[in-house]
């Protein structure tokens, strides 16, 4: 177990990765093994993650699993990873979801499949090493990195805009993250040339550069979550992404920007922090209300969801920039259930996607008199992206209510018109998708969900049903380290007494 | 665990149990064992409920236990938890018994339906929602119980999901719900924003603590916590147990099957805000303002939707409305501080009103699902037993002694015209308006439906018969309590101690003691009521009834020419429907789209992002002699601001 702790995350960044370059490199000649070959990499990624949660001390906030080795020495650039309760959730949720997307990948790839499945791969190392770097030029390069399997799996698997939908997710992810990386080097030198994320954490910066290092990672997380109003580029790349683009994007990369905001902004800056938080609640408040609304009005299944997502993520910001750890405990726990509830709504949308090559909510109806079974799955993602109590989507959102409650009447008012909005938008939707009589013949001919499709329904059912019925493990592994980042030893970020 | 707890825990468990089987195994099953499992689970609950729940706490034995944590979430332990006090223990029997008769009902209501296994795992479901909403001893739990409720009665609604009508009134339900939710939740936050616990224990030991907690709303305005909390708690109160303005859903909930009507509209579910105020009585009792809210909602709910009802055609919807109208007297009885009178008045309507909606269904099977009063008559030669229970329904609604309905009723116009609050008086005027209408809709539909010529056509008549004795024999022993409720239950529910310490009333304003003192039996309370006006209001709106439709069958088409407008406004039901529909959903839906169309994709995509890139692209068209191709012209504008800000960052220290 020992020789385990040390090597663990490496072998669930790298294993991933090495699946996908084998694959790349040998699936041209071995076309039968390609599959066969992505699903142990994905599923043997997910069990080296899996003893993370077991092994890890819930009563400790500081790092664990730590692993480094010098990368670049000339300039201090480590090769350090380590994970504490706010990231270890997020890495089993990746690799989880690792599992989810290559069995969602049924016969609908038929293109390139070796490159699909390496790119999928590849992009979970990747992601992996986001959540678990220690070392901010690591982090950076992790970040920059996995933008590139993404941009390919929406660019050469993507719908018939995807060239569109591409370069306005590449402006805008890039463009973001150029700032974070001046922010990163200012941090670099005033920490006397290291990248050690920790070691920003002890740095006594003043109120203006805190302001400006606080707005720079603005920009880039903000773009990523994203907040409203740089969020226009994700409704696009959703439409266009394929399915398992659209898993992927929705359940991990949209929470780096918030996991941004708790790994960086709010410890190493935490007074602008502070100054800053009427600007974060007003945004996530827009997020919630106007994307409520916006969501309500498309036709796009996809649109829909990917609107839902910016409206969820808002509870997420508005979780943390409260400063109570009720609020914080609930934008994360928020983020995990959004990876499942996004996902699997993104799924069922792909599951009726492959029968008939729609989106289009009006050239569907009925659905439930051919699937019944599938009717029943889709009701309960509906129901769990509509915050229902038992599903995994009501705890964040109960949890941020309460914080918010605590610190301002009116933002508890304003977040919990998403009790409204939310049921109005995915309702409404379910109704004319699968509700009704069957009036098209295309939805005639429809059949029930296959048992791949059920399989990977059923893990992402169960896991929101388990996260909803008993949070109480999920909450205890991330306590010490909210309670940490709230009231560091000389930083006090939060506004009222534990 | 204890064993009483585990006991406790059993029954829901075997509803849930019941539920999960006939859903994931009722095609295997088939519909007879599906049936058999689920009821047995039920029936198990029901005996649960009565020879062991009910005993022991009116033995003075309650239980205030955890089953588990269901997460530590900022310091603060949120539990599944019961609280099984005389209150619980009653509702438990309640819904547990109403259930069982509905279960066994559904057998012949529901018979040769393709959603048959289907519709049983629900009903079980929904028995296990509202048993968790009723045994909660803190608040998380009764938001479960209260959504899960509200979920089952959404799915249950659209159960015939192919017919429009079934699914728009399930999502409208759902919606209407959410919006009493809404306040609901906000109420929840504010409970552990004052008190930093979501236990009822808690909440209610600390309670005069935070009597001066005072919340800010608007610029210098500030009001009494516990009035902020007591209102919100009661718009979610509004939106479940159907009060206006939110009680546009029940009438349309009337799409779902008869046997639901019965069990989730009347009987149960709707009843759950009256419970949830009860429970709360320690709250509302602190907050003089919130109560007289209470009142006055309750009120106007009493007698307009009362009034709703003279003109339905629809026999369930008739029903549905007098539920809204009794909703509203459980209501009152909440505001004007007695809480015992809402809850006895909530139980013998559980009965009665599920033994009116059985009825029907049982009329409504008769015709082949037919629900138009003006296509029945003169069906009391055809199914006595139906007859005589629609009857024994009808007399118990119009509060005509001794029937269940008489005492409640009678106690609750009493404890009003002791009410100190503003709005006592409309309120009291409303409740005793209420009766006459009340009787007058009642045995109107009682009329329409059994006596006078039959309208239904020739072949539909020729095959009348009673129902099979599954539907039968629920009507029968509903019947009983119908009748027996009021009198059995009038001393220990009002006047002695069964609810010791569930119901808090501060004793300065509490209607009942002083009712108490003019109590002198069962007799005695049936014998003021001859000399007093509720019993001659309800028996003026019997004779109305009888005139206008049985001995002066013409006269209610030229009431209704006469009076067009009134008529007109009450069949739109007040423009409720329209100010929903045509207000607030398409403001939504044009809010959405303006924010959408203008806010995103003019304002946002066009002028910034797509702006930003024919900016970027004419700069970089003047800049063409000094670089060449699109991406490094980013890749310059990207290098030059970095450098940029880099020295300014270095330079800045």
């Amino acid at each position: 177990m020992d020789v385990y702790r040390h090597i663990a995350l490496s072998i669930a960044i790298w294993l991933p990765i090495v699946f996908g370059v084998a694959i790349l490199l040998g699936g041209r000649r071995y076309p039968g093994l390609v599959r066969p070959l992505a699903a142990v990499g994905a599923l043997a990624t997910f069990l080296v993650t899996v003893p993370l949660w077991g092994l890890f001390h819930n009563d400790s906030f500081a790092m664990q699993f730590q692993e480094s080795v010098p990368w670049i020495p000339a300039f201090h650039i480590n090769y350090a990873l380590g994970i504490d309760g706010i990231s270890l959730p997020l890495v089993l949720l990746t690799s989880l979801i690792g599992v989810i997307v290559v069995m969602a990948a049924g016969p609908a790839v038929k293109d390139r499949v070796p490159e699909y499945f390496a790119a999928f791969l590849i992009m979970e190392g990747l992601m992996i090493g986001v959540f678990s770097s220690l070392d901010a030029m690591l982090f950076y390069v992790f970040w920059e990195a996995m933008l590139i399997p993404m941009f390919l799996i929406i660019g050469i698997w993507g719908g018939p805009n995807r060239v569109y939908a591409t370069i306005k997710f590449f402006l805008y992810t890039f463009l973001g993250s150029v700032l974070m990386l001046v922010a990163l080097l200012y941090l670099y030198f005033r920490a006397g040339e290291t990248f050690n994320i920790i070691s920003f954490y002890h740095l006594p910066l003043g109120e203006t550069p805190q302001i400006l290092i606080f707005l720079a990672f603005l920009i880039a997380f903000a773009v990523k979550i994203p907040m409203w109003p740089v969020h226009t580029w994700l409704p696009d790349a959703h439409v266009e992404a394929p399915t398992g683009g659209s898993v992927v994007l929705a359940a991990i990369m949209l929470k780096m920007g918030a996991y941004g905001f708790v790994r960086f902004s709010l410890p190493i800056v935490p007074l602008a922090s502070h100054v800053l938080a009427g600007l974060m609640i007003t945004l996530s408040l827009i997020a919630v209300v106007y994307i409520g609304l916006v969501a309500l009005m498309q036709d796009d299944m996809k649109k829909l969801i990917a609107y839902s997502s910016i409206a969820h993520m808002g509870f997420v910001t508005l979780g943390i920039f409260l400063f109570n750890r009720i609020a914080m405990e609930g934008a994360l726990v928020q983020m995990i259930s959004h990876g499942f509830v996004s996902a699997a709504l993104f799924l069922c949308v792909g599951v009726l996607y492959d029968r008939l090559h729609s989106r289009a909510i009006h050239d569907y109806g009925g659905v439930a008199n051919r699937m019944p079974i599938f009717a029943a799955f889709m009701m309960l993602f509906a129901m769990a992206n509509s915050g229902l109590p038992g599903t995994s989507g009501f705890v964040g959102e109960f949890l941020v209510i309460l914080g918010a409650f605590k610190v301002n009447f009116w933002y508890a008012v304003l977040v919990a018109t998403s009790l409204i909005s939310g049921a109005a938008y995915t309702l409404w939707m379910y109704k004319r998708v699968i509700f009704g009589p069957v009036t098209k013949p295309s939805v005639a001919g429809l059949s029930d969900v296959t048992g791949r499709e059920l399989s990977f329904l059923a893990v992402l059912g169960v896991a929101v049903l388990a996260l909803g019925l008993w949070p109480a493990p999920l909450l205890h592994v991330m306590t010490a380290s909210v309670h940490h980042l709230l009231w560091r030893p000389g930083v006090r970020l939060a506004g009222v007494t534990p | 665990m204890t064993s009483a707890l585990a006991l406790y825990t059993a029954i829901p468990l075997v509803c849930l149990a019941g539920s999960l089987i006939a859903g994931f195994f009722g095609r295997i099953l088939g519909t007879v064992w599906t049936h058999r499992i689920v009821i047995l689970g039920i029936a198990i609950a029901f005996a649960l409920s009565a020879v062991y729940a009910l005993p022991r706490t009116m033995a003075g034995h309650d239980l205030d236990a955890t089953v588990y944590l269901w997460g530590r979430a900022g310091g603060l332990p949120l539990t599944v938890g019961f609280l099984i006090d005389p209150l619980t223990a009653l509702m438990m029997v309640v819904v547990t018994f109403v259930s069982l008769m509905v279960h066994i009902y559904t057998i012949g209501y529901m018979r040769g339906d393709p959603g048959y296994q289907r519709f049983f795992s629900y009903i079980a479901l929904f028995t296990f929602a509202m048993l968790m909403l009723v045994m909660a001893n803190n608040f998380l739990q009764l938001f479960f119980g209260w959504e899960g409720v509200g979920l089952v009665s959404y799915l249950l609604i659209g159960f015939w999901y192919t017919r429009e009508s079934a699914i728009f009134a399930s999502l409208k339900a759902f919606l209407v719900n959410r919006l009493g939710d809404f306040g609901f939740i906000l109420g929840i936050a504010a409970i552990y924003t004052v008190f930093h616990s979501l236990d009822y224990a808690t909440v209610f030991a600390h309670v005069d603590a935070a009597r001066h907690a005072r919340l800010a709303i608007i610029g210098g305005t500030s009001w009494h916590m516990l009035t902020v909390i007591c209102i919100l708690l009661f718009i979610g109160a509004m939106g479940k147990s159907a009060q206006m303005p939110l009680h546009v859903w029940l009438p349309d909930s009337m799409e779902g099957p008869t046997p639901i009507s019965a069990l989730i509209h009347a009987a149960t579910m709707v009843t759950a805000g009256i419970f949830m105020v009860a429970r709360m009585s320690p709250l509302f009792e602190q907050s003089p303002v919130a109560r007289s809210v209470v009142l006055v909602v309750g009120a106007s709910t009493a007698f307009f939707m009362a009034l709703l009802g003279m003109v339905q055609t629809d026999i369930k919807r008739v029903i549905a409305y007098s539920t809204l109208s009794q909703l509203g007297y459980m209501t009152v009885a909440l505001g004007a501080s007695a809480y015992a009178a809402a809850i006895f008045h909530l139980v013998t309507h559980a009965f009665f009103k599920a033994l009116l909606f059985l009825a029907a269904g049982s009329v409504i099977i008769a015709l082949h699902h037919e629900q138009d009063l003006r296509k029945m008559g003169g069906l009391r030669r055809y199914m006595p037993i139906t007859f005589a229970a629609t009857w024994v329904g009808s007399l118990a609604l119009a509060g005509i002694p001794p029937f269940a309905g008489f005492f409640s009723k009678d106690a609750i116009i009493d404890a009003v015209s002791y009410s100190t609050l503003p709005g006592a008086e409309y309120a009291f005027a409303a409740v005793l308006a209420g009766v006459f209408v009340t009787a007058f809709y009642t045995f109107r539909m009682l009329f329409l439906a059994f006596y006078g010529e039959p309208r239904m056509d020739a072949h539909t008549r020729h095959n009348l018969h009673e129902s099979p004795w599954v539907v039968t024999l629920p009507l029968v022993l509903l019947a009983i309590p119908s009748v027996l409720a009021g009198m059995v239950l009038i001393r220990p529910l009002l006047f002695g101690h069964f609810f010791r310490g569930a119901l808090y009333v501060r004793a300065a304003d509490n209607p009942l003691t002083r009712m108490a003192s003019h109590y002198h039996g069962v007799l005695a309370f049936i014998g003021t009521a001859f000399v007093s006006a509720p019993l001659y209001l309800a028996l003026a709106g019997i004779a109305t009834a009888w005139y206008l439709y049985i001995y002066r069958p013409e006269l209610p088409a030229r009431i209704t020419h006469h009076l067009h407008g009134f008529y007109t406004v009450l069949r739109a039901g007040y423009g409720f429907d329209a100010v929903y529909l045509d207000g607030i959903a398409a403001s939504a839906r044009a809010a959405g789209r303006f924010l959408w169309r203008v806010g995103d994709v003019q304002l946002i995509d066009g002028a910034i992002v797509n702006g930003t890139a024919r900016l970027v692209g004419r700069i970089a068209a003047w800049g063409r002699r000094l670089q060449s191709g699109y991406i490094y012209h980013y890749a310059f504008a990207i290098i030059l601001g970095l450098f940029v800000l880099m020295t300014f960052f270095l330079h800045r220290g």
